[in-house]
C-alpha cells in the first residue's frame, strides 16, 4: 500500500488484494483494488470559496406530457427539484433545465450557472412553478443543454448532474442519445433517477453508466424528496475530480478486464484511454470520502517455474491544470510462477467473491430480459443462479429483490418459480439494483 | 578476490572469470561485458516479454560517467578475504551496516542498471523493469561472504522466487585472544508469511548474541544455547510486526549454527537445516545434526528405514522450527573436538536434499575445501543448482584443524 497526498485532496490508499502464485504454464491473473479515499473535506465541510465555486451541479427534470398523469409525479418532481436546491453548498454553481423533447432552462436562464446563496436558492424554487408538463422526451437534448451550461465554467472541476424521467426517450433516435453520450462523457457526471414504471431499465442505466453515475427507480413520486437531497448531499461531499485509475502492465501482456466492483458492477474495460507506454486510464468519476473496489485482470506471457514478473502496477491519478497528472497512490499487481499446488491453486477471496457479485448482475440482467422477451423457462433458470449466488454470497438485499420476483422453493439449489403476480416496479427495481454488490465479509 | 563472485548480467548466476557465455542462460558474457548498456547480445531465444524498441532505446542512451553501467558488484575488499554479493545496490549496504567487513559499492551500481529480462535500461523505484515487469536480481539472491576461518555462499537456485535462506558468519576472539568463529545459517518455511524476514532476522540476531557471549567468556554450549532462544524470540515477535496473509503461518525458520573455537566445534540447531563434518581423508564423515523433521522421526522411532522415510511425501514437513507458531522451542546442541584435519559444513535442504548421507555427500565436498573454504561452498552450491536447484540453497564451511585431545562426543 502507499500513500501520496496533497493537503487539500482526500488520502488515498490502494490496497490490492491476489494470489500471486499461479501454476506452470499459467497466463491469467486477477487482483481486486481496493481504493479508499479518507481525510478530504466532507467530514470539515470547506467553509471558503474565495477561489470561485468547487463545484458546479445542474438538475434535469422530465416536464413530458405524461409527467401530468398522474399530476402527483409533476408535483413530487418540483418538491424533490426544491429539496435538491436546499441542499447545495453556499459557492457550488447550479442550474435547473426543464426537460422535454427540447431542453429549457427554468433557473437561472440565459446560457449561465448561478452561484448558491440563500437568495439565489429561493429564486431558484420560485422559479420550479415554470415546470410544467408538456411535449414530448429526449433525454439527449436535456444532456447537450446541460453540457453547454457546465462549459461555460471549465474553471470548475466537480460538474454533476441529476436527471429524472417518468418515460422512454421517444422522441430521439438511440443513435442520436449514444451519440450525445458519447461526445459529453467524461465532462461531467450523472445519476438518473426513473419515477413511476413507464421508462427503460437499461436505457436509464445506459445513460448513468457512461456518465460515471447511479441509476435507480422511484417507483413512488413521494420519496422523491428524500432521494434528490440524498443524491445532492452525495454530489456536495465529491472533493476530486476526473479521478483516473490507471493500469500499467507489462510488455506482451494484455488487461482483459477492468471493472468497478463495490459498491455496484461497472465495466469499465472499455473505456480505457491510452496515457504512455503499455499504461492505460479507466475513468472513475469524482471522489468524496469513499471506498471503492476494482477487479482487474492481465493476461501476461508465460514464464518458467521460479520466475516472477510486476504484472500490472495500479495507480489513482488525477489531472493537473498543467497538463500533467498527479500520481495519488498505487498499488503493485504481482505474478510468481510455482511447482508448488498448494500456493497455485488457492483463490483469492476477494477475487471470487467478486466474480460472483458481477456474476449475480450478469445473471438477473439475462433474466430479466428473458422474461421481457417472453422467455419464462431462461428466466427461470437466469433467476434460480442468481438466488444461489444472492444466497452463497451474503447479499442480502439482492436476495430480497428476486423473492419479491421469484418464489424460493430451495435457495441452495437455485430451484425457483417466476411469481404469477409479479409488479412491474417489483420487477424493474430488481433489474435497476442488480448490479449492487457486497463487500467480503470479513 | 574470487572469480566466482562475478554473476550473470542477465540470469544473475555466478559464472567463471574466463567465460564466454553464462552456463546458465548461454548469454554471451564478452559482449554483455563490452556494451552494458546494450541488450546482452540477440539472446539464443529473445525472452518472452522483450520489446524490441526498448533494446534501440538502450543502446542510444548515453552511460552516465564513472558508471559502466555494470552491476556486477567487484570492489577490492579490505579484509584478507573476499566477500561479494551480485546485484549488490545499497539496500545490501544498509542490510549489512553493523558489519565491520562491510564492503561499500565504489560505483553506482543503480546508474544505467539494464533489465536482465529484455535489456530495456528503465528499472523503477520498486525494482522492476518498466518494460517486462521482470524483477531485477536482489542482493539475497546470490550471496557470499568470506572471512578467515569460515565461508558462506547463498542462492535462490532456479525454481523459487526469491532467496529465503539467510546465513551469517563472523570472526571473533574469546577473552584469552583465542579465535573463535560463528557460521549461523537459516531457512525461511515457504508455507509461512515473511520466511525471507524470518530467516534473515534469526541469522542476524543468533549471530549477534554468539559474537557477544563468546567475547564475554560465556562456554560455547551455553552460548549456543542462549542464541537460539534469542534468535527465536525474534522471529516469533516478527508475527506482530508486519501484515500476516491470511492462510498463512507466521513468519518461521530453521536454523543451525556452527562455533568453532579452542579446537573445539559446538554445534546447535532447530529445524531440518544440517551439520556434517567432513575429514580431510573422507573417511569417518559424519552427520552431526538429527533433523526435526517427519522423516526423521519416524527412522528414530524405528518406524521405517531410512531410505522409505526419507521418499515419503511427509518426509520435509519440520516438527520444530522458530517462530510464533512454534509449540516450544528445544534448541538441539551438539559438541566435538576435531581429531583430524577437515571441514565442518553447515548447509539447508536445498543441498543435502541432492546428497542425503554423510558419504555420499563427502564426495562431492571438493578434496582441498579446508583450504579453500570458498571456492567449497560456491561448488557445492553450484552442484546443487546443477542437480535442478529446487530449493534455496545455502552453504557454509568452516575449516579445523585438530586438537590434541581424543574426540569427546557429547550431546546436552
Amino acid at each position: 500500500m502507499a500513500r501520496l497526498t496533497k493537503s487539500n485532496l482526500p488520502q488515498f490508499a490502494v490496497d490490492i488484494f491476489q494470489n500471486e502464485y499461479l501454476a506452470d504454464g499459467a497466463r491469467e491473473v486477477n487482483a481486486i483494488v481496493t481504493v479508499t479515499a479518507t481525510g478530504g473535506g466532507t467530514s470539515a465541510q470547506v467553509g471558503s470559496f474565495s477561489d470561485g465555486p468547487d463545484a458546479a451541479v445542474v438538475i434535469m427534470v422530465d416536464c413530458s406530457g405524461s409527467m401530468d398523469y398522474p399530476a402527483a409525479k409533476i408535483h413530487a418532481a418540483r418538491e424533490a427539484t426544491a429539496a435538491a436546491i436546499d441542499a447545495v453548498r453556499d459557492g457550488v454553481a447550479f442550474a435547473v433545465i426543464a426537460g422535454t423533447h427540447e431542453a429549457k432552462e427554468v433557473y437561472p436562464g440565459s446560457g449561465q450557472l448561478a452561484v448558491s446563496h440563500a437568495g439565489s436558492r429561493e429564486e431558484a424554487k420560485q422559479s420550479l412553478r415554470r415546470l410544467t408538463p408538456g411535449g414530448g422526451t429526449a433525454i439527449g437534448t436535456w444532456l447537450s443543454k446541460a453540457d453547454q451550461l457546465f462549459l461555460s465554467r471549465r474553471d470548475i472541476s466537480i460538474r454533476h448532474g441529476i436527471l429524472l424521467t417518468d418515460g422512454r426517450n421517444e422522441h430521439e433516435k438511440p443513435a442520436d442519445l449514444q451519440r450525445t453520450l458519447d461526445r459529453v462523457q467524461g465532462h461531467f457526471t450523472a445519476d438518473c433517477r426513473g419515477v413511476g414504471t413507464d421508462w427503460e431499465v437499461p436505457e436509464l442505466a445506459r445513460i448513468a453508466s457512461a456518465l460515471l453515475g447511479t441509476a435507480d427507480i422511484v417507483a413512488d413520486p413521494a420519496h422523491l424528496a428524500d432521494d434528490f437531497r440524498a443524491m445532492m448531499e452525495n454530489a456536495m461531499g465529491k472533493e476530486v475530480a476526473d479521478v483516473a485509475l490507471r493500469v500499467w502492465t507489462p510488455a506482451n501482456a494484455s488487461v482483459k478486464f477492468v471493472k468497478q466492483v463495490a459498491p455496484a458492477v461497472e465495466d469499465l474495460t472499455g473505456r480505457r484511454k491510452e496515457s504512455g507506454p503499455r499504461a492505460g486510464d479507466y475513468p472513475t468519476g469524482s471522489w468524496g470520502d469513499e471506498s471503492r473496489d476494482y477487479h482487474v485482470c492481465i493476461e501476461v506471457p508465460s514464464a518458467a517455474v521460479g520466475s516472477e514478473m510486476l504484472a500490472g502496477r495500479i495507480s489513482l491519478v488525477v489531472p493537473q491544470p498543467d497538463g500533467s497528472t498527479e500520481v495519488l497512490s498505487q498499488g503493485l499487481v504481482k505474478a510468481v510462477w510455482t511447482d508448488d499446488l498448494a500456493a497455485s491453486t488457492k483463490i483469492s477471496p476477494q477475487v471470487a467473491h467478486y466474480t460472483g457479485q458481477a456474476e449475480l448482475a450478469g445473471t438477473i440482467q439475462e433474466g430479466m430480459d428473458a422474461h421481457r422477451r417472453g422467455d419464462v423457462d431462461v428466466a427461470t433458470s437466469k433467476l434460480g443462479r442468481a438466488v444461489q449466488l444472492a444466497q452463497a454470497s451474503g447479499n442480502e438485499d439482492t436476495f430480497k429483490l428476486l423473492a419479491k420476483v421469484v418464489d424460493v422453493i430451495d435457495a441452495k439449489e437455485g430451484t425457483v418459480r417466476f411469481r404469477k403476480d409479479v409488479s412491474k416496479e417489483d420487477s424493474m427495481t430488481l433489474e435497476t439494483r442488480s448490479t449492487k454488490t457486497v463487500r467480503v465479509k470479513k | 578476490m574470487d572469480q566466482l563472485t562475478l554473476s550473470c548480467p542477465r540470469c544473475s548466476q555466478p559464472v567463471g572469470e574466463g567465460d564466454r557465455f553464462c552456463e546458465e542462460c548461454g548469454v554471451d558474457l564478452g559482449a554483455a561485458a563490452a556494451t552494458p548498456a546494450a541488450p546482452a547480445a540477440p539472446p539464443a531465444a529473445p525472452p518472452a516479454g522483450a520489446d524490441p524498441r526498448a533494446g534501440i532505446a538502450a543502446a542510444a542512451a548515453p552511460v552516465p560517467p564513472g558508471s559502466t553501467g555494470d552491476f556486477v558488484l567487484a570492489a577490492p575488499s579490505r579484509l584478507l578475504v573476499s566477500e561479494a554479493a551480485a546485484g549488490a545496490g545499497p539496500e545490501a549496504a544498509e542490510e549489512e551496516d553493523h558489519d565491520p567487513t562491510e564492503v561499500v559499492p565504489v560505483i553506482d551500481p543503480d546508474a544505467g542498471r539494464v533489465c536482465v529480462g529484455c535489456g530495456a535500461q528503465s528499472i523503477d523505484a520498486d525494482g522492476y523493469c518498466e518494460v517486462c515487469g521482470r524483477p531485477q536480481p536482489r542482493p539475497r539472491d546470490h550471496q557470499e561472504r568470506a572471512l578467515a576461518g569460515v565461508c558462506g555462499v547463498s542462492d535462490r537456485g532456479h525454481r523459487h522466487h526469491r532467496n529465503e535462506d539467510a546465513f551469517a558468519v563472523a570472526a571473533t576472539s574469546r577473552p584469552g585472544g583465542v579465535p573463535a568463529v560463528v557460521a549461523v545459517v537459516c531457512d525461511g518455511v515457504s508455507s509461512a508469511t515473511r520466511p525471507d524476514e524470518a530467516s534473515q532476522a534469526a541469522a542476524d540476531v543468533a549471530s549477534e548474541h554468539l559474537l557477544e557471549s563468546l567475547e564475554s567468556g560465556t562456554d560455547p554450549a551455553s552460548a549456543m544455547h542462549r542464541a537460539i532462544m534469542a534468535a527465536a524470540e525474534r522471529v516469533e515477535a516478527l508475527a506482530s510486526e508486519g501484515p500476516l496473509e491470511p492462510s498463512r503461518n507466521s513468519p518461521a525458520c530453521t536454523i543451525v549454527s556452527a562455533v568453532a573455537t579452542e579446537g573445539e566445534v559446538t554445534i546447535g540447531w532447530v529445524g531440518d537445516s544440517r551439520a556434517y563434518w567432513f575429514p580431510d581423508e573422507r573417511s569417518g564423515s559424519e552427520r552431526l545434526t538429527l533433523d526435526d523433521s517427519w522423516a526423521a522421526r519416524m527412522v528414530e522411532a524405528g518406524l521405517m528405514p531410512e531410505a522409505e522415510a526419507y521418499a515419503d511425501p511427509r518426509a520435509h514437513a519440520i516438527t520444530g522450527w522458530l517462530g510464533a507458531d512454534a509449540v516450544e522451542v528445544e534448541p538441539h546442541t551438539v559438541a566435538f573436538k576435531p581429531d583430524a584435519p577437515g571441514v565442518v559444513l553447515v548447509c539447508t535442504d536445498g543441498l543435502w536434499n541432492y546428497e542425503e548421507s554423510a558419504a555420499a555427500l563427502a564426495a562431492v565436498v571438493p578434496a582441498d575445501a579446508r583450504t579453500r573454504p570458498l571456492e567449497a561452498a560456491q561448488e557445492l552450491v553450484r552442484f546443487a543448482c546443477a542437480r535442478g536447484g529446487h530449493d534455496n540453497i545455502t552453504v557454509a564451511v568452516l575449516p579445523c584443524t585438530p586438537s590434541i585431545s581424543p574426540v569427546q562426543n557429547k550431546e546436552s
